[in-house]
């Protein structure tokens, strides 16, 4: 079974330490919640299993089943199933959707095929972008638009899911995708994700709000405290996050929450 | 580069008073033109001696350039291996052939000759249709007086292509010129003449090629865009020369009342070119839209100095460059919208837009307006960025690599200025142009 196995991740970003050690499982077929206060660190993991070059590795591991992945740059890792649903996707102006996606469903597919070399036939990839549009309540109109570019909030996070069902990962990893989205929003993307949840992906779903969770009910929930997994629990420990907040967190783990005050003052004196 | 590798010629290498009486003895035109040229040659080197006008060329170094290298050649010689992007991928109503300056080969549909349509070469056609061409040849569009460039040019031009279409005459397909330089130290003197009369439609297509990768070569070249009343016409340069090969050129369009000019120009070859393009809108209502794609690698210079002059009410010029550079390629875009004092409720516009592939590449863009009308709508803008890294970031994350991600951003980059290009094979060429000089598929 598929495995993204990440041990001891510390990271840097412009040499200050972020991230202090996380250790984390995730299988396929199993949701991951990842819960916790602003700056304790959930996008900082998202963005450097994705391989984003700022986010520095200075320690610890991840690993896709047993190929060791931590030096692959953001493309090869996407190559062998990771997917970063981006919490502010970016916009390519001029590119066309289509176009896009064309190129990264046919490296996903083929992950040793090089620039030039031939793409996934058109007639087979319209039908089943057409497809994965339709179940998503998108206009096939925005096959044709340039990717993001001048898409609503909702609109891009719909893309953002569009491309996770076409690129079919192995591991998701969602960065706040209910942010910012209205109700009917969060539920035609948790659907989305719901359809795509399956025993052949794994999914991490990062939030702070619980709206998402509701829909995408996880197997496990854990908090993040300080660039640290500091409890990881069911889903009952998601809905009690929501309801109580993070101050009995931070009662159970002073040393972690002390830490936290400190590197917020630190911040503050630094600007 | 020595002056044996030059082939033989008629014609000794560069532009002396000698050269050019020698060059005249080759030349079976009407004496209307021999005194044309002689006019012109006096002002070259009346020219010559006078600095160049600063405010165009100072961004401009030509001190490594040697006129005295390059050669005129009295014959035509036609090379089969001329690279080009746009021939035998569409048909054409007409075609015409220059290689080193002077008329190859070409065609013309029997229909076109039959609706009163002129299309061939200059020095042909001035000899058998000079009544029709002359009011209109070098006299509003292109004078020789300009500076030393156009001076050089009115005396020395061999060739270029001509189209003439009559009142009320449209043509549908696309008619197609192709401008090659094949020997080493060849010159092309190529002019270009297009006169639509009123309510008149046409498209031509044309673009430079060079034979070989490492022969150098000169353009001195022009182009006149005379558009009627009423009139439409769509016109595509894609300078693809050699990286060996200086390219200077005064092209300029008048555009009468109510007609439209749409002007393509691609700047992707040669060692350093410098463009002086002028739109000229003339009569009330007239519309001029200029685009422009230009990617300038290794240490290419590529430069143009754009002037949109609205002299009547009600015109429209739309101006939009988009320039991506790579290595310690260099770009420069000197651009004036000026409004005569009674053209008003004009509405002009420009932009350049460049994108920086490698931090030793560097792009000049200046925008300039000159207003004399009190009630116009003028906007102008430049940008010049690197990459984003986030972009490059998002696309690798959905599996591309580093290059796929850069080139797509390019090609998305000049999307934005392709899409006002109603012409699928243009566009699918500059795509093409573009590709292959990103080395796509190589």
């Amino acid at each position: 079974m598929a495995t993204l196995k990440i041990t001891g991740l510390q990271v840097s970003v412009d040499d200050k330490p972020i991230l202090k050690g996380v250790n984390l499982e995730i299988k396929a077929g199993e949701i991951h919640a990842l819960m916790g206060p602003n700056g304790s660190g959930k996008s900082t993991l998202a963005y450097a299993l994705a391989g984003h070059p700022k986010y520095e590795i200075t320690g610890g591991t991840i690993e896709i089943d047993e190929t060791n992945v931590t030096e692959l740059d953001a493309n090869e890792r996407a190559r062998l199933g990771m997917f970063l649903a981006f919490q502010y996707p970016v916009t390519i102006p001029g590119v066309r959707v289509a176009d896009f996606l064309r190129h990264a469903v046919s490296n996903r597919r083929d992950p040793d095929r090089k620039e030039g070399e031939n793409l996934i036939p058109m007639r087979e990839f319209r039908k089943e972008l057409k497809e994965r549009m339709g179940e998503l309540g998108m206009d096939t109109e925005f096959a044709r638009r340039y990717l993001n570019d001048g898409f609503s909030g909702g609109e891009k996070k719909r893309m953002e899911i569009l491309q996770l069902a076409m690129l079919k990962p192995r591991f998701a990893l969602l960065d706040e995708t209910d942010s910012g989205l209205d109700s009917d929003a969060v539920k035609v993307v948790s659907e989305g994700v719901n359809r795509l949840c399956g025993p052949d992906m794994g999914v991490l779903i990062i939030t702070h709000h619980e709206r998402l969770l509701e829909f995408n009910k996880p197997q496990f929930t854990h908090v993040m405290l300080a660039g640290s997994i500091v409890e990881t629990g069911d889903a009952s420990l998601a809905a009690e996050l929501h309801t109580n907040g993070y101050a009995k967190v931070r009662e159970r783990h002073p040393e972690e929450a002390a830490e936290e005050t400190s590197e917020q003052e630190e911040s503050l004196a630094s600007v | 580069m020595s002056t044996a590798s030059i082939p033989e010629s008629s014609l000794a290498a560069g532009f002396t008073p000698e050269v050019f009486e020698e060059f005249l003895q080759t030349r079976d035109e009407p004496e209307w033109v021999t005194q044309a040229r002689r006019d012109a040659f006096e002002l070259y080197q009346e020219k010559l001696a006078e600095p160049l006008d600063q405010e165009e060329w100072k961004r401009v170094d030509l001190r490594a350039f040697r006129p005295g290298k390059f050669q005129l050649r009295d014959d035509s010689f036609d090379a089969g291996n001329l690279g080009t992007l746009m021939l035998d991928r569409a048909d054409f109503a007409g075609s015409v052939v220059h290689v080193d300056s002077h008329y190859a080969r070409g065609s013309a549909s029997e229909e076109l000759k039959v609706r009163g349509v002129l299309f061939g070469d200059l020095a042909t056609m001035l000899r058998e249709h000079g009544d029709t061409l002359r009011p209109h040849f070098a006299t509003r569009a292109v004078q020789a007086g300009t500076d030393r460039f156009s001076a050089w040019h009115a005396a020395f031009w061999t060739g270029g292509t001509v189209l003439y279409v009559p009142t009320g005459v449209t043509i549908e397909e696309p008619l197609y010129s192709l401008i090659g330089l094949a020997q080493a130290g060849a010159t092309d003197f190529s002019h270009t003449l297009v006169i639509l009369e009123d309510d008149a439609e046409a498209t031509l297509l044309e673009e430079t090629s060079s034979a070989t990768s490492d022969a150098p070569g000169l353009h001195v070249g022009a182009v006149e865009l005379l558009v009627g009343r009423n009139a439409r016409l769509r016109y595509v340069q894609l300078q693809n020369w050699n990286s060996k090969t200086w390219h200077f050129a005064h092209q300029s369009g008048r555009v009468e009342s109510n007609g439209s000019l749409q002007w393509t120009v691609g700047g992707l070859g040669a060692k350093m070119a410098h463009i002086h393009q002028d739109v000229h809108l003339d009569g009330r209502g007239a519309e001029g839209q200029v685009n422009g794609v230009t990617f300038a690698t290794d240490k290419q210079l590529i430069s143009y100095y754009t002037q949109q002059t609205h002299h009547a009410p009600d015109t429209r010029s739309d101006l939009l460059y988009k320039d991506v550079l790579r290595d310690k390629a260099r770009c420069v875009w000197r651009g004036m919208i000026k409004v005569d004092e009674a053209a008003q409720q004009t509405d002009g516009y420009q932009r350049n837009d460049s994108l920086l592939l490698s931090s030793t590449a560097r792009c000049d863009a200046i925008p300039g307006l000159e207003i004399e009308a009190d009630d116009v709508r003028c906007t102008h803008g430049a940008t010049a960025g690197r990459v984003d890294v986030e972009q490059v970031f998002y696309a690798m994350c959905r599996g591309l690599t580093e290059y796929e991600a850069m080139h797509m951003i390019v090609q998305g980059f000049f999307q934005i200025v392709t899409d006002r290009i109603p012409v699928e094979l243009v566009r699918d060429t500059l795509d093409k142009a573009v590709e292959r000089k990103l080395g796509i598929g190589e």
